[in-house]
């Protein structure tokens, strides 16, 4: 960041910062646009369930005068739009209501349930990342070679391959028959209680506690899963690598590189990749929020306690408080995403700083 | 004078989708001392792929041939990527046409011109710093210490083709090719660049082949012209005999640039003859 | 024989003259020439087989399929492992999961095909009237397409599900609803680029209506790229809807919904891997069949927009 506002000589900041807080006023303006949009979608959901939330309190024998009260008490009686408001201010103090499944407020246990999610993803993000993108500029540079092959198959087969049927295959393969990996789960029972929650986030909590043989074993539980969602990130990451790059070593300043006799291995990565980069933040930060979305089927499929196996249970139990409050959540990241890559698309690229 | 390039029938063919070969280069011959050569024809007819096949620019799937092609007696054909690339930038530059392009929208100039010199010259960052900015006073940029540190879309287009020349002269090679090196840039400022490239050129004794479609300007530059139709070098001509011209096409361009005061109508056309292609 | 040669030939060079007589001469060459770009790509072949076999698989299901897809004998055949009587085996009820797949296929082409046709009008209407109508219409419009982007799909689908109730029908619905931004967004660039072109103006001066204008002469310009987008997102409808099932909140059973197949078998998956196994290999291979033909028809329509 505060590459943006160092002071160039020549007295343009004040302009140059004036015309970037422009542009950053307008995003913002259109991510709240967004977020009322993402509320409103979730309001109207939840006021179209078929189930009466009145009678779900007071059971359906109660009399007239009982249904009357707990109406008013629940705000029913008001205009739709007073209660958009009054939805609206409950949301953003983070009070999505009672859970009926667990009694607990929605907030205090997605909580809970999110650092799981959060591990989940960020290991699966480093991974596609990780390989992905050294893949696809290899498959960039040797056009039709093997990278370049194997690109085009993982792109084919992650835009093909029901995620959830792949995580049930590489369970029977790696946990029941080969047995190299921890099963369903984040960690075994017993060491279940051994480290204090303190993050969340196993390998953190035990890699803080000491605790090294607990922190093998919820790597062991860990990598099949993270590896699963690695997966569908790199096909997506590494096909976009390898057009961006495309696109960037067909340019002309690709061949000034060469004229001034730089090795090809700069020209790759210092020149061709660091212009690739300026797109590839968005790709990276969508396919990190794509795999929160994966995260519902891979945490259903290896009973990893995270918020997409949170919302799947509340689905199912019809609890829709925690399913609105776990789809707000998701919304929110996703948007916060969408913040971030902009920024960080602002600060990679030289010419949108300006504009 | 001594030869610094010598070029015997050179070739450049590309694969067409059919998997033939099209010549782009059909057999292109020339030497060159520490002299000014120009390349004029009309567009596609070879002259910046000669340019970059003495580089060793060519694209991959293109073959390159010649009989001879020397440079300060070094065999091209015969060197290896990696001293071809050591040529590059420390003894034959390159000027491409178009700043806005041709220079790394991402990384500020300064840095561009340093990392010139530093592929070739074992130079700390601080007296690199130095040299650019040297250089940058060279080519006639009033605050180099500002200029460093802009990024391209920041510098107009006559300074951006300034900040190329600093960038392919800052490791002092033997010969620069300048391949259209002011196509892309107003007309006035398009004379304040072909000075400098003049002066730089002048003082430090390169050798220049200097491509360019515009007759005129070739003939105002350069000692010796290369006129080339189709691939082919069709007449080989000292800039000062240009009126005594031979061949039909190089006539046919002359007799296209306008002179002051004259009227003419209907334009003339540039005819073609399908023998000059042979 | 050579009659047949002959008229072959000719027809080849009436489809491929570039001066076409007629405009239904024009329209069928320039369909022909896309489809000699398709032929070429084997892949995009292949991918089309596969979806022409699937559509026979689910027209003569009664006739294929060897069991019946809801009877099974659970005291002899429960959870057997494939064999020549039961080629991918049975599952936890004695039913041949052969049989099942075969009659799920229905419903999967069921679903591809109401998604498609709820989701496409929607997208191609808002879309051409936002790019046509302009102003403040225009920024409303994409602002709400933009939210339903914004969205993670599936999860989006899952509290649209949540709130109509589980059955295929609400996941097809729910589906749709997350399907058409995408179709808007292309339908809206087409619709820019050709809304200042001469012949429109000159539709607007002989006094078209917007709508008119709008439905005859924007929209059907715009169908083609929205059909290749659609192609290249069944893929995408299968898997929501196989994940939808898998989550249970799709077809019900006893339906043979792939998705929710994979999720009876997950119970056994340790020892009697082939319950799950067979049926995701048929989610897999329809949705590998419809990416390989997408992309086939996008190379033949749009040359540029390949990568
Ligand atoms: N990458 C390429 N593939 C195929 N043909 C090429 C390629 N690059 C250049 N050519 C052909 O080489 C010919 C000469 O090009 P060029 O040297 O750029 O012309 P000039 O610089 O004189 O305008 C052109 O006719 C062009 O068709
Ligand atoms: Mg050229």
């Amino acid at each position: 960041m505060t590459a943006l506002f160092t002071d160039r000589p020549g007295g343009r900041t004040s302009v140059r910062l004036r015309r970037f807080a422009g542009a950053l006023g307008r995003f913002l303006g259109a991510v709240v646009l967004t977020y009322l949009g993402l509320l409103a979608v979730t309001f109207f959901i939840g006021r179209v369930i078929p189930i009466d939330p009145v009678l779900a309190i007071v059971g359906d024998r109660a009399p007239e005068h009982v249904i009357q009260r707990v109406r008013e008490e629940l705000g029913l009686n008001l205009p739709l739009w007073k209660q958009f408001v009054i939805y609206l201010g409950k949301v953003l103090q983070g009070d999505f209501g009672t859970s009926v499944l667990s009694s607990n407020p929605v907030m205090q246990d997605i909580r809970r349930v999110f650092p799981a999610t959060l591990e989940l993803a960020t290991l699966g993000t480093v991974i596609g990342a990780g390989i992905g993108i050294p893949l696809g500029v290899w498959a960039a540079v040797r056009r039709g070679g093997i990278a370049d092959q194997l690109v085009r198959v993982m792109a084919l087969i992650g835009y093909s391959v029901p995620i959830f049927w792949l995580g049930l295959m590489a369970l029977v393969v790696f946990y029941a028959r080969l047995g190299w990996v921890g099963g369903p789960g984040r960690i075994d029972v017993v060491y279940e209680y051994t480290v204090t929650p303190w993050s969340g986030i196993m390998l953190l909590d035990t890699a803080i506690a000491g605790e090294w043989e607990a922190f093998a074993n919820a790597l062991s539980h860990l990598i099949l899963p993270a590896s699963l969602l690695g997966y569908f990130s790199m096909a997506y990451i590494s096909r976009m690598t390898r057009s961006f790059m495309l696109n960037e070593l067909a340019q002309e300043y690709i061949v000034t590189a060469r004229a001034k006799g730089l090795s090809e291995s700069r020209i790759i990565w210092r020149h061709a990749l660091r212009n690739a980069a300026v797109p590839l933040v968005t790709v990276v930060a969508l396919s990190y929020a794509g795999l929160l979305e994966g995260s519902v089927l891979t945490e259903t499929v290896f009973a990893w306690p995270g918020l997409g196996l949170y919302i799947t249970n509340s689905l199912q139990n019809a609890d829709m408080n925690a399913v609105l409050g776990g789809t707000i959540v998701v919304g929110s990241v996703f948007i916060g995403l969408n913040l971030l890559s902009d920024l960080l698309y602002r600060t990679l690229d030289p010419r949108t700083r300006a504009r | 004078m001594s030869i610094l390039l010598d070029v015997q029938n050179l070739k450049v063919a590309f694969p067409n989708r059919d998997g033939d070969y099209v010549e782009a280069v059909r057999g292109v011959s020339f030497a060159l001392g520490r002299e000014r050569l120009g390349i004029v024809g009309e567009s596609g007819s070879g002259k910046s792929q000669t340019g970059r096949a003495i580089l060793g620019l060519t694209a991959p799937q293109a073959r390159v041939s010649a009989d001879r092609l020397t440079f300060d007696g070094i065999d091209l054909l015969k060197a290896s990527p990696a001293e071809r690339r050591a040529l590059r930038g420390a003894r034959i530059g390159m000027v491409l046409q178009d700043p806005k392009y041709s220079l790394n929208p991402v990384m500020n100039v300064g840095n561009q011109i340093v990392e010139a010199l530093q592929a070739h010259r074992k130079v700390g960052d601080r007296e690199a710093r130095e040299q650019a900015l040297a250089m940058l006073a060279a080519v006639q940029i009033d605050r180099p210490a500002r200029v460093f540190d802009l990024y391209p879309h920041e510098v107009s287009g006559g300074m951006g083709q300034r900040v190329m020349i600093a960038m392919m002269l800052i490791a002092e090679p033997d010969l620069l090719i300048a391949d259209e090196p002011t196509s892309a840039l107003d007309v006035t400022v398009q004379l304040q660049v072909l000075s400098i490239l003049d002066r730089l050129v002048a003082e430090r004794g390169m050798g220049l082949i200097f491509i360019s479609h515009d007759l005129r300007l070739v003939s105002s530059f350069c000692d010796r012209v290369l006129v080339m139709y189709a691939g082919r070098v069709v007449e080989e001509i000292a800039a000062a005999d240009l009126g005594a011209a031979q061949h039909a096409y190089t006539r046919g361009l002359l007799s296209c640039l306008p002179r002051l005061g004259e009227h003419r109508h209907p334009l003339p056309v540039l005819s073609r003859d399908p023998e000059w292609a042979r | 024989m050579t009659e047949i040669v002959r008229t072959e030939t000719s027809l080849r060079a009436w489809l491929m003259s570039d001066r076409p007589q007629s405009r239904r001469q024009a329209s069928l060459g320039r369909l022909y020439a896309g489809w000699r770009t398709f032929a070429r790509n084997r892949l995009a072949i292949v991918g089309l087989a596969i979806i022409v076999a699937l559509v026979l698989v689910a027209i003569f299901a009664d006739a294929l399929a060897p069991y019946s897809p809801y009877q099974g004998d659970l005291t002899r055949t429960r959870l057997l492992p494939p064999s020549a009587a039961h080629w991918l085996g049975t599952d936890d009820q004695g039913r041949d999961i052969l049989s099942r797949i075969i009659h799920g296929s229905r419903i999967t082409l069921l679903v591809v095909v109401l998604v498609a046709i709820l989701a496409a009008p929607i997208g191609l209407l808002v879309g051409t009237v936002a790019g046509y109508a302009g102003g403040w219409i225009d920024a409303a419009l994409m602002r709400v397409t933009d939210i339903f982007l914004a969205f993670p799909r599936l999860i989006l689908a899952l509290a649209f599900v949540a709130a109509l109730g589980p059955g295929i029908e609400n996941a097809v619905i729910a589906i749709a609803l997350t399907s058409w931004p995408p179709y808007a967004r292309i339908a809206r660039a087409e619709t820019l680029t050709v809304r200042r072109a001469d012949y429109i103006a000159a539709v607007e001066l002989m006094g078209a209506s917007s709508w008119r204008i709008v439905f005859r002469h924007i929209m059907p310009l715009c169908l083609a790229s929205v059909i290749v987008r659609v192609t290249l997102d069944m893929a995408g409808i299968i898997l929501t809807a196989a994940g939808l099932g898998f989550l249970g909140l799709g077809a019900q059973p006893p339906m043979p919904e792939w998705g929710a197949l994979i999720s009876n078998g997950r119970l056994y998956v340790l020892d009697q891997w082939w319950v799950a196994a067979a049926p995701g290999a048929a989610i897999f291979i329809v949705s590998l069949a419809f990416n390989l033909l997408g992309d086939g028809l996008r190379d033949a329509l749009d040359p540029k927009a390949g990568s």
